[in-house]
């Protein structure tokens, strides 16, 4: 346990994704955005596992109140119901937190959705540090399994832009996909006119030569920080933001890493099987001579409290990451 | 397309049970061991499904209107295969490579079998998506039913009290689950390994319509069914008690009959006291 003072308001950070420092920020964008979807798309249906309110799938139940099914706390027939309706035609985003999805309904996810590709869309909230809770709200690891199922689609979007951008994306996509959500008030710092998601492809949002950093999730966010701070101090980084875990843009990771071989991998997972794990095999596989840090939870279950001291207490901020950008530097 | 336009034929039914019992015979025969026990038990509710109650076109198994029959127990694939191959939605000479390396059919039915409506066998699965596509259906405005087909030992999985709360909560009349109670699960009866009974009342507290009846009896199926479809607004649990083996007394009297091994000469055993049971 820490010796600091908690801070205060912990379990109301259960509430939100925002981080910290983040000036815009955007309502339910996955809500909204799947309203959207819907309204292009009557096959779109939802359902909710006792969280609608707290995976802003809310927004979706009020819109289509007929396309919205109630599961309760069931969190094995909330998808092998979803593959159900997928199999009638339907094409079903359901949600609960990843600790639920990922540690509860795992078989279901492999064998009713994932072995015969039924179009399920599994969205999950509270992935990593998002929240104030501890080890049984915390989606530490849900990377890492989903990672291994085949046929899986695993995507962890940074900001508010590309949430919604995702949702648009694996609503017209045919398969069954796992998808991280961040929800409440969004961070935003993509433009919406500039930025495309696209399913399997990461984006190199900054260039430079001396450090290749490569995040998921919100860590793209502070990657972008970092990658700021750096350049105060004449480090040019390279920022490639890997949306979509599997399948792995092996393309534009292995260029990156053959051109910058100094690498930071930075993701809101344990540092066990997410994505530098993803990197680490890749550079085995093409043989890239790279030198490699990860930013990201330690091989631990973590303590309760306020979202910034966990972030400073796992080593997970802006700041590590540039910590981490050095020491591959030396 | 199979559509029931008169009374069933009971006898026609009977005769079609004996001749899927066969061709469990042969697949086990040709594998040397197997789910023979539940092939034979089964036949009877399948033949029921596949020659008086399913509407279903063996021509266009994508028929978006057809009913559909899932299967959660996987490993009763081989009385499935042998229903499968009666209705002509298989090859009948494919079931002599049931088991086989490289085989559709496997000894646990998978989805990508024609006529296989979901991946069983990971028990506790086929219920929760029996309700989604009952979901489904009613939402399509169709008149499509989904029947599902899960053991007394599946009882022990939680998911299936999962899914027959949301049946239940859903009101899904076009929702029919079978629970076939042999009393044989991997490590023995139920009674000794995880009781559940009384199997129906608690279905009956879960909210279900629920009837308990000889699964072995053509007859008694035909007329539950008959009773569940008149009663509306509540999904329907039909318990069916059945006999592992029924028709081949060697495989009757067999205590674990499970998973039977069987030797070489007790083949030509099997097949005439299934002839002489006949």
């Amino acid at each position: 346990m820490s010796t600091t003072a908690p801070a205060k308001g912990v379990t109301g950070s259960i509430l939100t994704s925002a981080t910290e420092g983040s000036a815009n920020t955007a309502n339910a964008p996955f809500g909204h955005a799947l309203v959207r979807a819907a309204e292009k798309n009557p096959r779109i249906v939802g359902l909710t596992a006792d969280l609608g309110k707290y995976t802003d799938i809310h927004v979706f139940a009020e819109k289509f109140p007929t396309r919205f099914f109630q599961m309760g706390m069931a969190e094995q027939s909330l998808v092998g119901c979803a593959c159900g309706l997928a199999r009638t035609g339907f094409v079903p985003f359901a949600t609960t937190y990843a600790v639920f999805a990922t540690r509860r309904a795992y078989d279901f996810i492999a064998i009713g959705a994932a072995l015969g590709r039924a179009n399920v869309k599994i969205i999950a909230g509270l992935p990593g540090l998002t929240t104030g809770y501890g080890g049984t709200h915390q989606g530490i690891e849900d990377l890492a399994l989903m990672r291994s199922v085949p046929n899986l689609t695993v995507i962890d979007p940074c900001d508010a832009t590309e949430v919604a951008q995702a949702t648009t994306a694996i609503a017209e996509h045919d398969g069954p996909v796992y998808m991280r959500l961040l929800r409440g008030q969004v961070p935003v710092f993509l433009d919406e006119k500039t930025h495309r998601f696209e399913i399997g492809k990461a984006r190199l949002l900054l260039d430079g030569a001396d450090v290749a950093i490569i995040s998921t999730g919100l860590m793209t966010g502070r990657a972008l920080e970092a990658a700021k701070d750096l350049a105060a101090s004449g480090v040019r980084a390279a920022v490639l933001h890997v949306a979509t875990i599997k399948p792995f843009d092996t393309a534009a990771v292995g260029a990156l890493l053959a051109r910058v071989p100094r690498v930071v991998t930075a993701e809101n997972h344990v540092v066990t099987g997410g994505l530098g794990s993803a990197v680490a095999d890749l550079a085995v596989a093409e043989g890239l001579p790279i030198k490699l840090r990860k930013v990201g939870i330690p091989d631990c279950f973590c303590e309760s409290g306020s979202l910034p001291w966990l972030a400073k207490h796992y080593k997970m901020t802006a700041a590590d990451i540039a910590t981490s950008a050095h020491d591959v530097l030396k | 397309m199979s559509t029931l336009t008169s009374a069933p034929d009971v006898a026609a039914i009977r005769q079609r049970a004996h001749t899927m019992r066969r061709h469990v015979l042969h697949m086990a025969e040709i594998v040397g061991q197997g789910y023979v026990g539940q092939g034979l038990g089964i036949a009877d509710l399948l033949a029921v499904m596949y020659f008086s109650e399913l509407r279903f076109d063996p021509a266009n198994l994508k028929w978006a209107d057809r009913d559909r029959f899932t299967l959660s127990i996987g490993h009763y694939a081989i009385g499935l295969y042998a229903a499968l191959a009666e209705a002509g939605i298989i090859p009948l000479g494919e079931l002599d490579t049931y088991g086989a390396d490289g085989s559709r059919l496997e000894m646990s039915a998978p989805e990508t079998t024609p006529g296989v409506e979901l991946t069983g066998g990971s028990l506790g699965h086929g219920l929760t998506q029996a309700v989604g596509m009952a979901l489904g259906l009613r939402l399509d405005g169709k008149s499509a039913r989904v029947f599902n087909l899960l053991s007394d030992g599946e009882c022990q999985e939680g998911s299936t009290w999962e899914a027959a709360m949301a049946g239940a909560h859903h009101k899904l009349d076009n929702l029919f689950a079978f629970i076939d109670c042999n009393n044989q699960q991997a490590d023995g009866a139920p009674s000794r390994v995880m009781g559940i009974e009384p199997i129906d009342k608690k279905w009956e507290a879960f909210g279900w319509h629920t009837q308990r009846v000889n699964g072995n009896d053509p007859a008694a199926i035909l007329h539950a069914l008959a009773a569940a479809k008149a009663a509306p607004g509540r999904p329907h649990a039909i318990v069916l008690d059945t006999l592992m083996g029924r028709g081949v007394p060697l495989f009757e009297q067999r205590e674990k009959n499970h998973f039977i091994r069987v030797s070489p000469e007790e083949w030509t055993i099997a097949r005439s006291q299934l002839e002489e049971a006949k």
